[in-house]
């Protein structure tokens, strides 16, 4: 949680664009951020918000032709991994950060077995033989709680549920002790009670091998629990930044208020409605000129529509918003 | 989902083949059928030497055009050779070249296809353009131009059948390859830092396996039958070889009425095979191919 000198990863200034028959669409624009070493930091946002471009372009994996990495940096431990080649690319992936995708139902090869695939990180990157490689997936599959491991190696994704698929993903991706972890919505294709178990031991894990995780959902629920430090985005934009703390106890952008009203808890009364955010995501081939949320906002002036806000420090803290509305005294 | 989790234990005491055998013999009738033929020819072609009860080029003048009888029971040939004995060496030239034949096929079709549908862009369309134009020429014509320039003979045969079918069988592959391509387990190989050989051998070619091997199973039957046609034509290989074409045209033709077995042996041979490979490779195709399963019957 303290910020230290150089932080692990730094992006700065991030745009990624989608050149599509619809013309350029700006999935990231201007995004930046950092994770300080062992540290967490969720980026939460809707649908389309451009969170899981954000952690395509920091691995280099964005689809091309169509996705470009427009410009900005990525500093991970003092190099530009935009400047890097492919092939020195290839050496950081799996091994100084490793991604867990949100698909455990496809994520895994349907021909090869468990044991081949959490190992084949080892065997890439530690030059591990196939059978030494496989003997430590057992210990992988044993680490993540998956019974029986000593069989479950020899096991084909199939015979697999989602949960313990996603315990092999997260196996995978432990394999060679990453110093980053970039989950994408790993509880998303789960049921509930099997994301708590599954978040509970990503968190557990990283503490353990001391890795910084970069946990990119939609859940407020999963951020309040599991984050250190959040970033907020809408329309590929961080709209707002801080600690956990900070964006739960005072958010000040109105689409962070949003979000927090629309989640519904249990202590609700039962026939209260959702409280849903008024309209439509901004299409992103045809972006208003201001503020991407000022049409849907509440709080928008005309300085809203003309001029895109930046994102200000709030009160000299590391609580950043880019709004020009003071939302506390609003509401 | 439930289904797969449920049968999967029980799948796995009794072993793989033992399950596809099941599936083929009670759900593919003409397929298994398909695959005894098959295996009758593979068992013929493989033993001719110890099967055969004279040799193929064993000539006996006080036995000529004699039909079939309990010594000779598919009879014998204007030279007096034993046509069984013969059709069995020709099965053995069958095995050999169709096998050769397409098992280099395939390998050109896997190399093709999987790097011009996986790299895909401007790499896949200059090498579509290519295949397109190599499989605009009539494959006959490639084959009377290559052979007449190497001259005829088994090896010439299953290097110019094995490119000829590779190329165009290539495309296949490398529609499978697209559609493997986009898988988010290939994502997630390249997220673990596979490079592009890793995860073209380790993470697509698995996948592909089930159009491989049916591919390669249709190409058996397919390189027979082109041999057959260009020894009938005497592009083939040349005689005293038993290639079962050479048979048809040379022997067989000329003799058709006075004793008719001479055509009718390796005709029916190599009729029952291609058809046989045929069943088999379309039973392959329904059974391996997840789309097809549980749809045509």
């Amino acid at each position: 949680m303290t910020p230290v000198a150089t932080p692990l990863l730094e992006v700065d200034n991030l745009s990624v664009r989608f050149h599509t028959d619809r013309g350029i669409l700006p999935a990231v624009d201007g995004v930046s951020f950092d994770v300080a070493a062992g540290e967490t930091l969720a980026i939460v946002g809707e649908s389309g918000s451009g969170k899981s471009v954000t952690a395509m372009s920091i691995l280099r994996l964005v689809q091309r032709p169509a996705g470009e990495i427009a410009s900005g940096r990525v500093m991970f431990e003092g190099r530009d991994l935009l400047k890097l080649s492919e092939q020195q690319m290839q050496e950081i992936r799996g091994d100084g950060i490793a991604m867990i995708s949100q698909e455990p139902m496809s994520s895994l090869n349907p021909a090869l077995t468990i044991g081949l695939q959490v190992g084949e990180p080892l065997n890439r990157h530690r030059g591990l033989s196939w059978s030494a490689a496989l003997q430590e997936a057992e210990a992988l599959l044993r680490r993540v709680h998956i019974p029986d491991a000593a069989n479950r190696v020899r096991a084909y994704p199939h015979e697999f549920s989602g949960g313990m698929r996603q315990r092999a993903m997260i196996a995978m991706a432990l394999a060679c002790t990453p110093r980053l972890i970039i989950a994408d919505e790993p509880t998303t294709a789960l049921d509930v009670t099997v994301q708590a178990q599954i978040l509970e031991l990503l968190k557990q894990l990283t503490r353990e091998v001391g890795s910084a995780m970069i946990l990119i959902t939609h859940d407020l629920g999963v951020v309040a629990r599991y984050a250190d430090r959040v970033c907020v985005m809408y329309a590929g934009r961080v709209v707002e930044s801080g600690t956990a703390l900070e964006i739960y106890e005072d958010p000040r952008h109105p689409y962070t208020l949003g979000l927090m009203a629309s989640v519904p808890r249990l202590d609700d009364d039962a026939r209260q409605r959702l409280v849903p955010i008024d309209g439509q995501p901004p299409d992103l081939a045809n972006m208003p000129p201001g503020c991407a949320f000022a049409p849907r906002c509440r709080f928008a002036i005309d300085r809203c529509r003309r001029e895109q806000p930046a994102l200000d420090p709030v009160d000299g803290s590391q609580h950043r918003k880019a709004c020009f509305a003071d939302v506390t005294e609003i509401h | 989902m439930t289904a797969i989790a449920q049968t999967a234990p029980s799948r796995r005491e009794r072993g793989p083949i033992v399950s596809f055998l099941r599936r083929l013999f009670l759900g593919k009738p003409l397929g298994a059928a398909g695959a005894i033929i098959f295996a009758v020819f593979l068992v013929c072609g493989l033993f001719a030497d110890v099967l055969a009860p004279y040799g193929y080029n064993q000539v006996d003048p006080i036995n000529r055009l004699k039909p079939p009888s309990l010594a000779f029971p598919f009879g014998t040939d204007n030279l007096g050779r034993d046509m069984l004995s013969r059709v069995l060496y020709g099965a053995q030239l069958s095995v050999i070249i169709g096998f050769c034949g397409a098992a280099l096929a395939t390998v050109v079709s896997i190399v093709i296809g999987i790097l011009s549908g996986y790299l895909g862009g401007k790499f896949d369309v200059v090498v579509q353009r290519l295949v397109d134009a190599w499989m605009s020429f009539p494959d006959l014509v490639i084959l009377i131009v290559v052979v007449s320039v190497l001259g005829p003979g088994m090896w010439q045969v299953i290097v110019v059948l094995g490119f000829l079918y590779g190329i165009g069988g290539s495309r296949i592959i490398r529609g499978a390859v697209i559609s493997v391509r986009e898988n988010t387990y290939v994502y997630a190989a390249q997220s673990i830092g596979a490079a592009t050989a890793r995860v073209l051998i380790f993470h697509v070619l698995p996948n592909v396996m089930p159009t491989v091997i049916v591919l390669f199973t249709m190409r058996v039957g397919a390189v027979i039958l082109v041999e057959a046609g260009l020894s009938f034509l005497g592009l083939g290989i040349p005689p005293p070889a038993p290639s079962w074409g050479g048979m048809l045209t040379g022997s067989g033709r000329t003799f058709m009425y006075l004793a008719p077995w001479l055509a009718l042996a390796p005709g029916i041979c190599l009729t029952l095979v291609v058809y046989g490979i045929n069943m088999f490779g379309d039973a392959l195709r329904d059974l391996l191919d997840p789309r097809m399963r549980g749809g045509r019957r």
